[in-house]
């Protein structure tokens, strides 16, 4: 019951500082929704008149689901910083020869990294709100779609917590070169139809393609279907797919953590 | 149930550790007593950081055995981890938290209830001389600040055993006076320290015993008066114009002088500092050699290697 309460404890102080850091220093959280928001007006208003949605359909509609989901892919780079700072600056050590509960350390880097992209998103689709995106299908049926993209979120942060105690903050830094395409060969700026056949298919079994379909169909937006198995089943894969990252990054982070004392 | 830590506050053991082929610790022995300090001596890849690393339950050891505070630190880690603190190389000073807030923040995953860690934060702030400055961020504390600031976080739970890994690499004279006056209070508390440093003027001033580590191995050990008469102590040292001088300066400081001919520098051990600079400047005067520089100085950590392990230190690459 102690450790219990403590691995709470401890994970909301840990969370806690990296809220403290956020509300201080907003040029940074700025900096961060800067680069969606400035997304969404280049596609959206510039490259969005020659743009063709598969299917038909207004290409702002269809791209804010896509921004979600590039937003919330991209924040797997923000886990991995926090994470190889801590490592490289000596805090990690300091919690690793201290009593805290380490599942404190990760359950407080889950929670942080939660919030802040709740927060994201939320600036995100009033921006979208502002030009012309809108969910058809009802609130709850909205909600559900931004708990999917934060349940991706999760997943998202154990590959960081991993990837951050793997590499140096430099490294880290540079995660955006395979980031980048990674969320661009996928359905969230271009209808995987589009596509020339090999790259249709990495973009339609793409994670990120699975909770981006699942989304555009809850909040009823344009660019839902593809014949392929993994189009049909988004709503599935979009559960499965984090599911899946958990199961195998979970272990990893611990292990990887522990290794630490290799 | 308190049971007091009688006898050795620090015990290794042929500690051995392994990185890939090299062995970074290879039979590594050492016994700190209860309430004194111990400086860990030696150069870059020694493997001093990684004998506190071992012992403050972060590395695994590839063989032998370590005991803190009356704890294997294997067996028994989380019991040494609830009584020792570790202060690295690094600070882990939050910058954009205050000096307050980060003490609160050590107290509360040190497991104080709030109240407790603001009482305990506030007692640390005044014992540490932060109370001034305990509502500004980190960020605008200056060096030596910082460094008090991470001691005192280190302080929460007053551990029995505190390793400090280099505490004063990169800090001007003024903020290493500061940091030394802390390390001597908290010693006064009952706390033992295991202190690694680069530094010969730093373990004397601070260690009642000092280890030479090199290459995984202890080289020396002993007091600092010890380790510095082994050495002969403080060092002449005569620069001159021309070249063809070297010679007679070498006769002039002993048998045992080193000659430096790309420098034009000539030094030797030296026992009385004030005899000797007196004596060395009348025989160069009587032969008619004219020094550009004649300085009286304290062996450096490389001397103190030359003189104890027969061969340079090495630095890991």
């Amino acid at each position: 019951m102690n450790a219990l309460r403590f691995a709470v404890v401890d994970s909301w102080v840990v969370a806690k500082r990296d809220l403290v850091h956020w509300v201080r220093e907003p040029v940074r959280v700025f900096a961060n929704l800067a680069y969606p928001i400035i997304s969404v007006l280049i596609f959206g208003l510039v490259f969005g008149s020659a743009m063709t949605v598969f299917g038909g359909g207004d290409y702002i509609a269809f791209l804010l689901p896509g921004m979600f989901g590039q937003t919330i892919a991209f924040g797997v780079a923000a886990t991995m910083m926090t994470v190889s700072i801590d490592a490289d600056r000596g805090v990690t050590d300091r919690f690793r020869a201290s009593p805290m509960s380490q599942t404190g350390v990760v359950a407080g880097r889950s929670l942080a990294d939660l919030v802040n992209s709740s927060l994201e998103l939320l600036v995100l689709a009033l921006c979208g709100l502002v030009i012309g995106w809108s969910f058809h299908n009802g609130l709850p049926n909205a909600l559900l779609a931004f708990a999917l993209f934060l349940w991706l979120r999760f997943a998202l942060v154990w590959i960081g917590i991993y990837l951050g105690l793997l590499v140096r903050p430099e490294a880290a830094s540079a995660s955006w070169m395979f980031l980048f395409p990674l969320t661009m060969f996928a359905n969230t700026f271009v209808s995987p139809e589009l596509m020339p056949g090999w790259l249709r298919v990495v973009a339609e079994w793409n994670p990120l393609s699975s909770t981006v379909a699942a989304a555009r169909e809850l909040f009823g937006n344009p660019g839902v279907g593809g014949d392929s198995w993994a189009a049909q089943n988004s709503l599935l894969l979009a559960v499965l797919w984090p599911a899946v990252f958990v199961a195998v990054f979970w272990p990893l982070s611990v292990l990887k953590y522990r290794n630490l004392s290799r | 149930m308190g049971v007091e830590v009688v006898g050795h506050a620090v015990l290794a053991e042929g500690l051995r550790k392994r990185f890939g082929d090299k062995w970074a610790l290879d039979g590594f022995d050492l016994a700190v007593p209860a309430g004194t300090v111990c400086g860990l001596l030696g150069p870059n890849g020694a493997g001093k950081t990684t004998a506190v690393r071992i012992l403050a339950t972060l590395l695994r050891l590839d063989g032998g055995r370590g005991e803190v505070a009356g704890h294997d630190v294997v067996r028994e880690a989380p019991a040494v981890r609830r009584r020792v603190a570790l202060n690295g190389q690094q600070s882990t000073v939050d910058d954009v938290l205050t000096g307050r807030e980060n003490l609160v923040m050590w107290g509360r995953l040190y497991h104080l209830s709030r109240r407790q860690a603001r009482a305990r934060a506030d007692e640390l702030l005044e014992q540490f001389g932060l109370t001034d400055a305990a509502d500004k961020r980190a960020k605008q504390y200056s060096g030596g600040m910082r460094r008090r600031l991470d001691l005192a976080s280190s302080f929460i739970t007053r551990p029995s055993v505190l390793f400090l890994d280099e505490p004063t690499t990169g800090l001007d004279p003024r903020n290493r006076g500061e940091v030394w006056r802390e390390v001597r209070r908290v010693v006064t508390g009952g706390t033992t320290v295991l202190l690694t440093t680069q530094y010969l003027d730093e373990a004397d001033q601070l260690a009642d015993q000092v280890v030479v580590l090199d290459s995984g191995r202890v080289a020396a050990q002993g007091t600092p008066e010890r380790l510095k008469s082994t050495l002969g102590g403080d060092r002449i040292e005569v620069v001159v114009r021309d070249a063809g001088d070297l010679p007679v300066v070498r006769d002039v400081l002993g048998p045992d002088a080193e000659v430096d001919p790309d420098a034009f520098r000539v030094s030797a051990a030296v026992a009385d500092r004030v005899a000797a600079l007196t004596r060395v400047t009348s025989a160069l005067a009587s032969k008619g050699v004219e020094a550009e520089d004649i300085v009286l100085r304290r062996p450096t950590l490389d001397e103190v290697f030359l003189a104890i392990t027969g061969h340079k230190a090495q630095v890991r690459a």
